[in-house]
């Protein structure tokens, strides 16, 4: 097999051949490699000048992508820098989906890093090194001066004489050669994959149904498993009768496992599994349980009352994280002062794909194929549940049918892993749906109190921002009730508005369910509210919405983001501020870029407006313009959606754009229609029909992006979109109407509005 | 009972309740009919049943005595089906999940309505949802598909 077509022609033939397959996303292998003791390293013969770079003898090349694909494109992303530096051809590239391994450096997929930090450049370096070396052992063979050569698309040329050589014929050659010192890169100008737009790489199994992802991997005798969770977080099995279950035909064992104490981190919550021949089997044995839950300190979470609970920690002083100047003189003395409160609630992140993992555990070892977006965390999470080395858990990445954070959390590899051990078979653990709504890692639930003085020319003289919302720290540990400086800075302690006197104080909130970070984690809420915010500071101040962030945003520099008046140090996404500034000129770009797009300042019919936000989040500047029209029902649509984002420089053009084109849909889907809510310590909502997300009808009729090349730093790319999508909406929704949308979702409060989650419904 | 799975005969003798879905991925291994919600609420499911759309979660296997289904394996032979090389064209999939349902389910809607107004296709195609937001491609896909002529195929 030298070419991916051949590689793709072969699997058909064996599927064909009706053998049992299952799949990396890689491609599919067969089960028999689940045997192997070390599938994913070099072949014999195989040049390896990269952990993440192989070159076989017959010049094959493979590229070993070491994070996640969930649709952000990172398997073609990656592929497309490796072709570019190392000149390999794109079409004939093999792709390795690298197991969990310390080898390959940070593999969890998350806070949209997977290229900007690192993987660019590493990948970048390692194919320019070895097409350096490849260059010099083609010049050794000719007797010309290396200088005289270079590699094309996997061949190198001699331009002078007009001979080639394929990459095969250089191999050996090549491997014995000293690592360059130093690696020269290509000049952006001389990019030939780098910032164009290619096929996705996984594409045509996608659109063929070939793709494998968690819900399809599987493995010879394999039983298949559903879970019945605790409904309360920290409630366990107190007694239960599985006679019943047990009748169904299918139906082999049912199987308690253990749940961890709270906080329990990423391990399982516990509860019954039921074990059968089928996944249909499984479910239907699952509904036939009896159980008696114990009790939990969780039992009384009820959403109604936390949101008051939430509004009287907010309404009292907090604790100081930020305060600079004198706030609460400022605002004493300000000539107008603007309160609100803003509420956005608990959200699930429902991939269309629910979790899934397969494993078998022989003696003290396991091999597990899952969609995880950290195969690292899921071994040693693994590891740490059934208390074997973890060495010796070998963690196979899937494609993954959406993450969104979720996946990040590997409960549901231990799950798989435990029940393959108490079987002696491998377990295939299926989420439906209702687990995943109903027991997953909630995203935070957030009550922000905003208190702004304005001076008599409009300009905003001082600024007090109290949040209440229960941090992703009480996962992973006891007694943290305040949301944390690595929260805050999702957006709060980062804000990048000329204001003179600034106070941000935490106020308790403690968590009564898991919490998760959520595509662009506490950005969500707090976009939100500083966004929509501006906007109502705007109107107080009788000036145009663009026109005031702009004032606000101030002159064009970088700021000082050690002289902001934080307690502790000010985050910034894992990179350094000397490196990543928080640069106003970017941020005025893509809001200025988003307003003329748009065509902001026309005038709309009744009943008809647009709202405007911008955010910087993961390095990158994003502003969004939503046009919406409201009608007589108070039924939203949404004729147009701009955004424009400069994330420095796009790899891959067009995922940017569809990774904005999602981002104003998963915004929509937060602002307008999704809300996790809980009674009794219960979900209220349990699947797609009360936990809504947008659909076509609902979606914009058109969304436009513009990518903004500013050439400044990489910044990410999956997330950024969404932070600014919603309190544009709203804004604009208050343009339309003159109704504050300060609670989301919007849901009904248009009266009759777009979309209705039946309350109570389960 | 006898039905017929992408042209092949089959016979069934397993539980009647049991819904084709699973039927599909765990007995005969076809895993493009995804599934998302067990509910006929998102549509990942979404295969043909004597060329009509329908939720495979929820249809059971008693319902299925003597009739054809149609699953994206079985859609064309090479992957060539007018509407997945306009997907492909048009770059839609993110993470692919959802996307066999959504073509399973534009295929079925160009069949049967050629040329599909806009509101026609938010109605048909808002059946099966899609977290990632591939919905303004969508749109462009099944109208690119409309246009190279596949009505009535």
């Amino acid at each position: 097999m030298t070419t991916t077509m051949e590689r793709r022609a072969f699997i058909g033939t064996l599927a064909k051949a009706g053998l049992v397959l299952a799949a990396t996303s890689a491609g599919v292998r067969r089960l028999e490699a689940f045997e192997l003791p070390h599938e994913h390293g070099p072949l014999a013969g195989e040049w390896e000048p990269s952990v993440f770079l192989r070159i076989a003898d017959d010049g094959t090349v493979t590229v070993t992508c070491h994070r996640s694909e969930m649709g952000q494109g990172v398997r073609t992303a990656l592929v497309m820098v490796m072709a570019d530096e190392l000149e390999a051809d794109y079409a004939t590239i093999q792709l390795d989906q690298g197991i969990g391994d310390n080898k390959y450096g940070d593999q969890n997929t998350d806070g949209s890093t997977s290229i900007r930090s690192g993987s660019y450049m590493k990948f970048r370096n390692a194919g320019a090194a070895a097409r350096m070396m490849l260059e010099q052992a083609a010049a050794a063979e000719w007797g010309v001066d290396a200088s005289a050569v270079a590699a094309r698309s996997g061949t190198v040329v001699h331009a002078a004489s007009g001979r080639s050589l394929p990459f095969a014929r250089l191999v050996a050659r090549a491997r014995t050669l000293p690592v360059p010192q130093p690696v020269v890169l290509k000049q952006p100008s001389q990019f030939r994959l780098i910032g164009k737009d290619v096929p996705g790489y996984d594409l045509r199994n996608v659109l063929t149904g070939k793709a494998v992802f968690g819900q399809d991997a599987s493995m010879p005798g394999m039983k298949y498993a559903v879970v019945l969770h605790p409904p309360v977080y920290g409630s366990k099995v107190a007694k239960y009768d599985a006679a019943a279950a047990l009748k169904v035909k299918g139906v082999e064992k049912v199987i308690e496992i253990p749940g961890a104490p709270m906080p329990s981190a990423f391990l399982p919550l516990g509860g019954l599994a039921v074990v059968a021949t089928s996944t249909w089997a499984a479910i239907e044995g699952r509904r036939k349980l009896v159980v008696t839950w114990g009790a939990s300190p969780n039992d009384s979470y009820d959403s109604v009352a936390y949101r008051a609970e939430l509004e009287a920690s907010a309404r009292a002083e907090g604790k100081k994280v930020r305060d600079l100047g004198d706030a609460g003189g400022a605002l004493a003395g300000a000539a107008r002062k603007v309160e609100a409160e803003y509420y956005a609630p608990h959200l699930a992140h429902a991939p269309m794909e629910p979790p899934a993992a397969v494993a078998k555990v022989t003696g003290d070892a396991c091999e597990t194929w899952t969609c995880t977006q950290n195969p690292q965390a899921s071994r040693d999470t693994i590891a740490a549940f059934l208390k074997i080395p973890k060495e010796k858990v070998t963690v196979h990445v899937t494609l993954l049918g959406g993450g969104f954070g979720r996946k990040s959390k590997p409960d549901y590899a231990c799950e798989a892993a435990f029940l393959s051990r108490e079987t002696g078979a491998p377990v295939k653990v299926v989420w439906t749906r209702e687990d995943d709504i109903q027991n997953g890692f909630p995203h935070t639930v957030s009550l922000q109190r905003l208190e702004a003085g304005l001076d008599a020319s409009g300009k905003i003289v001082a600024w007090r921002h109290r949040i209440a919302s229960p941090p992703i720290s009480s996962v992973f540990a006891p007694n943290q009730e305040y949301h944390t400086d690595s929260e805050l800075s999702l957006g709060v302690l980062d804000m990048p508005y000329e204001v003179p006197n600034v106070r941000v104080e935490v106020c308790k909130a403690p968590a009564h369910s898991r919490i998760g970070w959520y595509r662009s984690v506490s950005n969500v809420p707090q976009a939100f509210a500083i966004s929509c915010f501006m906007d109502e500071l705007a109107h107080a101040a009788g000036k145009d919405p663009v026109e005031f962030l702009l004032a606000a945003l101030g002159p064009e520099r970088v700021l000082d983001m050690t002289k902001t008046g934080t307690v502790n140090p000010v985050g910034n996404y894992g990179a350094k501020w000397e490196e990543h500034p928080n640069d106003i000129a970017r941020h005025r770009r893509v809001l200025q870029t988003v307003a003329k797009e748009s065509g902001w300042g026309k005038k709309l019919p009744r009943g008809e407006g647009m709202g405007v936000a911008v955010h910087r989040s993961f390095l990158t500047y994003v502003a969004s313009v939503v046009h919406v029209k409201v009608g007589p029902k108070g039924e939203v649509t949404i004729p147009r959606v701009d955004i424009a984002m400069d994330c420095g420089y796009a790899v891959h053009p067009d995922r940017v754009r569809s990774q904005c084109e999602g981002a104003v849909i998963m915004s929509l889907s937060n602002a307008l229609t999704s809300e996790l809510t809980y009674k009794n310590g219960r979900t209220v909502q349990s699947n797609y029909n009360n936990y809504q997300v947008l659909r076509m009808s609902q979606a914009p009729k058109h969304t436009a992006v513009h990518l903004v090349h500013s050439g400044g730093p990489l910044g990410g790319v999956g997330e950024p979109g969404v932070p600014p999508v919603a309190p544009a909406l709203a804004n604009a929704i208050f343009a339309a109407t003159g109704k504050r949308i300060r609670s989301l979702p919007v849901g009904r409060q248009l009266a009759g509005g777009p979309v209705a989650v039946p309350a109570g419904s389960r | 009972m006898r039905l017929t799975i992408n042209g092949t005969p089959r016979t069934y003798d397993g539980d009647p309740a049991q819904p084709l879905l699973w039927y599909l991925r765990d007995e005969l291994q076809l895993t493009g009919t995804k599934f998302g919600c067990g509910i006929s609420a998102c549509g990942a499911c979404t295969v043909h049943v004597n060329g009509a759309a329908v939720q495979a979660c929820v249809t059971p296997m008693k319902a299925l005595a003597g009739k054809k289904v149609t699953t994206i394996e079985g859609l064309s032979a090479a992957g060539d089906h007018p509407v997945q090389k306009a997907w492909a064209a048009a770059n839609v999939p993110q993470c692919g999940y959802c996307q066999t349902g959504q073509m399973m389910a534009a295929a079925a809607l160009l069949k049967e309505t050629p040329r599909p107004t806009d509101a026609e296709i938010d109605k048909a195609m808002s059946a099966v949802l899609c977290r990632c937001g591939t919905y303004q491609r969508i749109r462009a896909a099944v109208k690119d598909a409309a246009a190279s002529g596949m009505g009535g195929r």
